[in-house]
Parts: C-alpha cells; structure tokens; sequence
C-alpha cells in the first residue's frame, strides 16, 4: 500500500475551480460511452429513415408542383430545420435524463456536490456534456443530409452550428426546469406534449412560418427552433432575413441561453442545499 | 498524550427549518485523529450536523469551523479534505466498481497516475477485487457500502465522515465494514460517524455526543457516559405484562435506578447476580431474568426517557 499523503497535499481546489465542470464531462462521456452503439445506431436510422420518407418522398410531390420552397429543393430547404430539431431532441434527453437521475433517481449529484465542485459547475458539465452527444449525432445528421444532396454548396455545413446554437439555449432553458420539477412523470408528459410536439409542427419546420395563420405564428416567434431554422436557411442557401431580424435571432438565442444558463444555476445551487 | 489539533469546532450552532429546529445551539470540538460519533435516534439532528459540516447545507445561526475555515465561505477548501459516506449509497449506477472510484477521484482533481493505483490499493481495502468491472447496480448492499467508503477515500481525506454506516447491512456485513474503519483510524484519519446502533458507537467511536431533539444530552467516552450516567450493571425482569407495573414500586426500593418499560423493567446495580439473589429472598419470582452490562442504550434511557428505537 503507498504511503499515504492526505489530501492537503494531493487535492489541488483551486485546479477544482477553474476545471471542476470538466471532471462531470468526463463522468457523462464515461456513461454515454457505454450506450454509443445505440447512440450510433439512432444517430444514423433516425435521419435517414426521416429524410426517405419526408425529404425525399415528400419533397419529390413539392419539388414536382411547385419547384421547391424558398426558391431551393425541399430537402435543402428542410435540412436546417430538421438538424436543429435533432439537435435539440439529443440535448433535452442529455441534460434532462442525467438531471432527474442526479437529483431524484439516485442522487449522484450530491455524491458529486460533495467534493469541491459547485452546483454550478454540475449544471455546465452536463450541458457542455449534451453538447458533446449533440455534435456527434448532427455532423452524421448532416452528413447523411449531404448524401441525400441536401446541402447544395459548402455552406450548406453551416446547418451544424447553428443547430448546436438551439441545442445549447432550449438544453440550458429545460436542464432549469428539469432541476425545478419534483414531479418526473407529469414533467415528461408536459415536455413531450405541450412542448416539444408544438415546437417541430409550428416553428416552420416544413414550410414557411409566414405560411401559417397569425394567430399560430407566435409558438413559432417563441421557438429556438424557428430562430435557429431561419438561421441555418438564411446561411445555408441565402434564405432572406433583414439585417433586424438576423439580430433578433441571434439575440433570442443568446437571451434563451443566458437566462436559462442563469436559472439552471439557480435550481442546482439550490436543490443541492436542500 | 499531546494534546491533539481542533479539526472541527462549533458553538452555539443552531439550524432551523421554518418553526422546527433541527439543530439546537450545540457546541462541539473534534480533534484531529479521533474517531468522534453523534448518537441519537431518527431526528435527533445528527445528520442536519453532518451536512453542516460538509458544506452542503448552511447554518441559521451560531459558528462553526471546519480545518480552521468557515464552511459557508470556503465551501470548496473545506470539502476538498472530506470524505463523505452519505446514509443512502448514491453511487453511479450505470458505471462499474472500478469507473466510480475513477471517476470520484477526477472530481477531487486527482490525475490518472495517481488514480489508478489508488483503484488497486481501494478496491483491495474494500474486498472488491474481483468485482471490478462489474457494473454497481449488481452488487449487494454490503458491497455498495464497502465500495461508497472506499469512494470517500479516493481522495486521501483529512476527515471521513459516515452517516450511518451500517444501517440495512446483515451482522457479517457490518464486522467487515467495522474492521475497515478501525483500519482507517490506524492510519490517522479523523471519523465523524452517525449512528443509532449503540454497540456501533462502542465499537468505533472514542468520543460520543448524545442527541435528542437537536440539542446535545451528553458528551463523553463511551466507557465515560456508562459510567457517569449508568451502573455497572443491568437486572431485566419480566413479571408479565399486567404484574409489571404491580410490582414495580417494591423493585425501585431495592436497587440505585429501575426503568419500565411496556414489556420488562430494567433495574440497575453494580451486581446483578446479588439483586437477582436479593429479588428471590423476598418472594419476587420474575418470569424471565438477565443480567448483562450497562450499555449505551441505558445512558440514552437515562438521559432521554426514551429508547433509541423510539
């Protein structure tokens, strides 16, 4: 047995401080390493079975009839909406599964919580984790997207980051609310519903927002996933957006991530002090 | 003996959960080495104290260092020489043995040469070798606990810290875990142990505080509070549950103390055997008799009313 040192020698806190969010990547990537076949497995059949069945049956009867949508083919039109979605679908279950588990399920959290690393730096670790699970499954998103000659130029990548832009501000908005219910049964059937169904049907995912009646369109205004989308269009193929309206995306997002970066701190600061 | 390093000193702590008081204006100093115990039964505020300490919860009012530093300003300083063995195993179900020592040891900052044979020298002292690789949720309650002490050690702490160690675990399981501690207490690590097993508390603690309703009853050795605040030893008689109480006012005449209790009455006495013999002269045949040794449980008795089972 090595002699012991005792940990005013070895434990470095303020390494902890600077790095500590780091550490809880490393234990999401060690669990989520575990399930990458199946994450694999998903990462790929998803989108592909997605873009046969709507990108490309689908957008044979639009682009017959009218052409296309927005001046480009409706899988180049589709394809930034439908990489934020998954985007945005791998986040939530990333940062609300482990979130409910380390508070409710098993408690890791406070296992975690009580070494030197903050409630805080629990929340970033399992966002940027979210984000790691994020990039991975969009690039074979957008790659299998480019296979179905989805993306008519080089921008057409540009679809990726602006889906991780979704991910990372809708992720930090629902990881706040994830850690705030006490209820996990009523919590998931609220997210699934109420949330996230109505997000992908009216957030122009498959046609224009413009399209849709008035009194519909604010699900959309209120969607990351519509920002992101008019985004990833507007980047993608020249999709038109004033220069106001390029701010109010960019500006939505980065407010949606701040303010949910802010409140998840809030409840994990304060569920861990309970 | 030198006197030995204040490692955790508290006065007049209090900690209140809107019109209940958890914790009631206790003061307390544990030395750096010792193996220091609260007992109490299940609300006493034994565990509101440990997580005071463990920075994880704050005080309403009153002081209290830890190392020297105030845990709700260097809460980070102060947990980074903590080991914690929380009441429930709250280890990482979907990793191995082996991962969740790994993994306990980066979220102190350790580097991976120093983890791994950190992993080896762990899972020896926790009996699971063989149960490396072997995902958590498959392992017994024992194991779990075996392997949730050897994660609090992962880091080399100043302080372990144990909040009921043993509860749930079968006889065996806990003779291991009690011998892994004395192991620990060997080495020089300070112990912060709950319990409401008395024989616990005996076995493990050189110092014990007794807690009732979040204020503290009494605090000595463990040999110190028997001897303080019981006799040597204990008479049990049982006369029948309608004859108890009957007879209990010519028991009290006879012996230092008696205790009722719904099914026997406890007398105590320096020499059992003499009062049992004593008991005989004067026609008082108990159905049932046993003498054995004061216990903690006594001390409790005395100083609360109550048994710790309560």
């Amino acid at each position: 047995m090595a002699a012991r040192q005792g940990s005013l020698v070895i434990v470095d806190v303020d390494r902890i401080k600077r790095h500590g969010a780091l550490s809880v990547v490393e234990g999401r990537l060690l669990v989520l390493l575990k399930y990458i076949p199946g994450l694999t497995s998903a990462a790929v059949a998803n989108p592909f079975l997605y873009l046969i069945a709507i990108g490309v049956g689908v957008g044979k009867l639009i682009n017959a009839h009218s052409g296309g949508v927005d001046g480009v083919k409706y899988l180049t039109f589709l394809a930034p909406a439908l990489l934020s979605t998954a985007a945005i679908q791998n986040a939530l279950d990333e940062v609300v599964f482990p979130t409910l588990e380390g508070f409710k399920w098993n408690k890791s959290f406070f296992a975690i919580n009580s070494t030197p690393i903050s409630g805080k730096q629990i929340a970033n670790g399992i966002l940027i984790a979210s984000l790691v699970r994020v990039t991975f499954s969009v690039t074979i998103y957008g790659t299998i997207v480019y296979l179905f000659g989805g993306f008519t130029s080089i921008r057409g990548w540009l679809a990726i980051p602006t889906s991780f832009a979704a991910a990372a501000a809708f992720g930090a908005f629902i990881m706040g609310i994830a850690a705030w219910a006490k209820n996990d049964d009523s919590f998931f059937m609220v997210l699934g519903r109420f949330v996230m169904m109505p997000l992908f049907l009216f957030s122009g995912t498959f046609y224009q927002l413009s399209s849709m009646p008035i009194y519909l369109r604010w699900i959309g205004w209120l969607s990351p996933l519509w920002h992101t989308t008019e985004l990833g269009r507007y980047l993608t193929y020249g999709h038109h957006i004033s220069g106001l309206m390029f701010c109010v995306h960019i500006g939505y997002l980065v407010a949606m991530f701040s303010f949910g970066m802010r409140f998840a701190h809030r409840q994990f600061e304060q569920r861990l002090a309970k | 003996m030198a006197i030995q390093e204040v490692l955790i000193e508290a006065k007049q702590l209090v900690k209140r959960y809107g019109d209940f008081t958890a914790v009631n204006g206790i003061d307390f100093q544990v030395r750096k080495g010792e193996s220091f115990g609260f007992l109490g039964p299940n609300g006493a505020g034994k565990s509101t104290t440990m997580r005071i300490i463990a920075a994880t919860l704050t005080r309403t009012s009153g002081e209290i260092t830890i190392l020297g530093k105030d845990p709700e300003k260097f809460g980070p300083e102060i947990k980074a020489h903590l080991g914690v063995v929380p009441q429930t195993d709250n280890l990482d179900n979907a990793l191995t043995v082996e991962e969740n020592l790994y993994i306990y040891g980066r979220y102190f900052g350790l580097s991976k040469k120093f983890i791994a044979p950190k992993i080896e020298e762990l899972l020896d002292f926790a009996q699971l070798t063989e149960k490396r690789s072997v995902k958590v949720e498959t392992l017994s309650g024992g194991m779990k606990r075996r392997l949730t002490i050897a994660r609090a050690l992962v880091s080399e702490p100043e302080i372990l810290m144990l909040d009921e160690p043993t509860t749930g675990l079968d006889p065996q399981a806990r003779h291991i875990l009690w011998d892994r501690l004395f192991r620990l207490k060997e080495q020089g690590v300070t112990l912060l142990i709950t319990t409401h097993y008395m024989d616990e508390a005996e076995q493990l603690c050189d110092r014990l505080m007794v807690m009732d309703k979040g204020s503290i009853m009494a605090e000595d050795s463990p040999a110190g509070l028997i001897k303080n605040f019981s006799t040597k030893e204990v008479l049990e008689v049982r006369f029948g549950s309608d004859r108890n109480a009957d007879v209990a006012p010519q028991l009290k005449e006879m012996c230092e103390r008696i205790e009722v209790l719904p099914d026997r009455i406890l007398m105590y006495a320096d020499d059992g055997e003499a009062l049992l013999h004593d008991l005989g002269q004067k026609g008082l045949h108990p159905l049932t008799s046993l003498v054995r040794r004061s216990s903690l449980e006594d001390v409790f008795l005395r100083l609360t009313g109550r048994t710790l089972v309560d």
